[in-house]
């Protein structure tokens, strides 16, 4: 599955990083504490949280993350935006909670 | 040059989790007992209790650094210094307007009082004070400059509401004045893990929520008097002035 399909099938709001649409997912991870996402998440996975700060295009970049999913309808600050159109890693943001979405993209990406 | 010992980290009664025990002329009265030449007074995201301290210190011949721990959107705790009560007050009204509307459950954080110096409590305040702010990290760390203060990331060797825990690192981009670092570590053992911090200033402190902690930890600051001007240069290490931990 591409994030473009995501995007598609949860009415997913692309924020900034267009170039990375057709990047591939493998999984993903929902976590706020960025420490955490540093340890644990892993590449090419799609990243679910309500964080905006720049520090999240940094870890997504150092994790090689698919994409990264804002929840209950958060925007990227500027200059996060800024970093994820240079990085060509998306940020998406969804109107629903993390609880919701989280379900709703494991199933997808099961199936 | 002279070494002044620094507790700049305290919460008083004000703050949800600071004990009833804490009340302005109790701190005093603990501080001087200690030996303590500069304390922060710094409750969660409130400035309220720190003039009357300060009036109260004065005496005593301590210096007050007037602020709050100000919880950022991200939930990262930052130490805040100001000068000045004007600048006090104007960062007061900030942290107002950007405070949630959620009221403090007393049963389980605690009571927020203010207590004047006969220990009798004045007034309540209802809004719970350990919520994020509707603001963030950034946007503090700048209004806090544009009042002149300092900006000080709290504790941020902890996996708790530190800006390392909540952003994974320090944004490089954030002017701090210093870092804290709790007293559960020592500055060489953070700095193995965290190398890249080697350049900053750091300073320890108490955290004290209850009386017999103030003082427990703190940082020497090596300068010639007893201002902001000189603690600010401490900070910065200018003209032979620096701050040092164990």
């Amino acid at each position: 599955m591409k994030v473009k399909d995501l995007v598609d099938q949860l009415d997913l709001k692309v924020c900034s990083g267009n170039a990375g649409l057709d990047r591939e997912i493998v999984g993903g991870y929902t976590s706020d504490l960025l420490s955490d996402v540093m340890g644990n998440a892993n590449e090419n996975q799609v990243w679910l949280t309500l964080q905006t700060h720049k520090n999240i295009m940094a870890i997504a970049s150092l994790k090689d993350l698919a994409a990264i999913i804002l929840v209950k309808g958060y925007q990227p600050e500027e200059d996060t935006a800024i970093q994820s159109n240079e990085e060509g890693i998306p940020i998406l943001s969804s109107k629903e909670e993390s609880f919701e979405l989280t379900g709703k993209i494991y199933e997808l990406i099961k199936g | 040059m002279k070494v002044y010992r620094a507790d700049l980290h305290t919460h008083t009664v004000l703050s949800p989790c600071g004990d009833l025990e804490m009340s302005p002329v109790n701190i005093v009265r603990k501080a001087k007992e200690r030996g303590i030449d500069i304390l922060g007074i710094t409750d969660h995201n409130s400035t309220l209790h720190a003039p009357l301290i300060k009036k109260l210190a004065e005496k005593e011949g301590i210096m007050v650094l007037m602020g709050a721990e100000v919880t950022t959107r991200e939930e990262v705790h930052c130490l805040c210094f100001f000068d000045s009560e004007q600048y006090l007050a104007d960062f007061q009204s900030y942290l107002e307007r950007y405070l949630p509307n959620i009221p403090n459950d007393t049963q389980h954080f605690g009571y927020q009082v203010m207590v004047n110096e006969k220990d009798e409590i004045i007034s309540e305040i209802k809004n719970l004070l350990i919520s994020g702010l509707k603001q963030g990290i950034n946007d503090i760390e700048k209004k806090v400059h544009q009042l002149k203060g300092l900006f000080i990331p709290a504790h941020i060797n902890k996996m708790q509401n530190s800006v390392i825990s909540q952003l994974g690192f320090l944004p490089p981009d954030l002017i701090v004045d210093a870092l804290e670092i709790s007293r559960h570590i020592t500055k060489r053992d953070f700095l193995e893990k965290n190398n890249y911090l080697s350049a900053y200033t750091f300073i320890q402190s108490s955290d004290a929520h209850y009386i017999d902690n103030i003082g427990d930890v703190v940082s020497d600051f090596h300068m010639k008097e007893l201002t902001f001007v000189e603690v600010r240069k401490a900070l910065k290490g200018l003209d032979n002035r620096f701050v040092a931990i164990s």
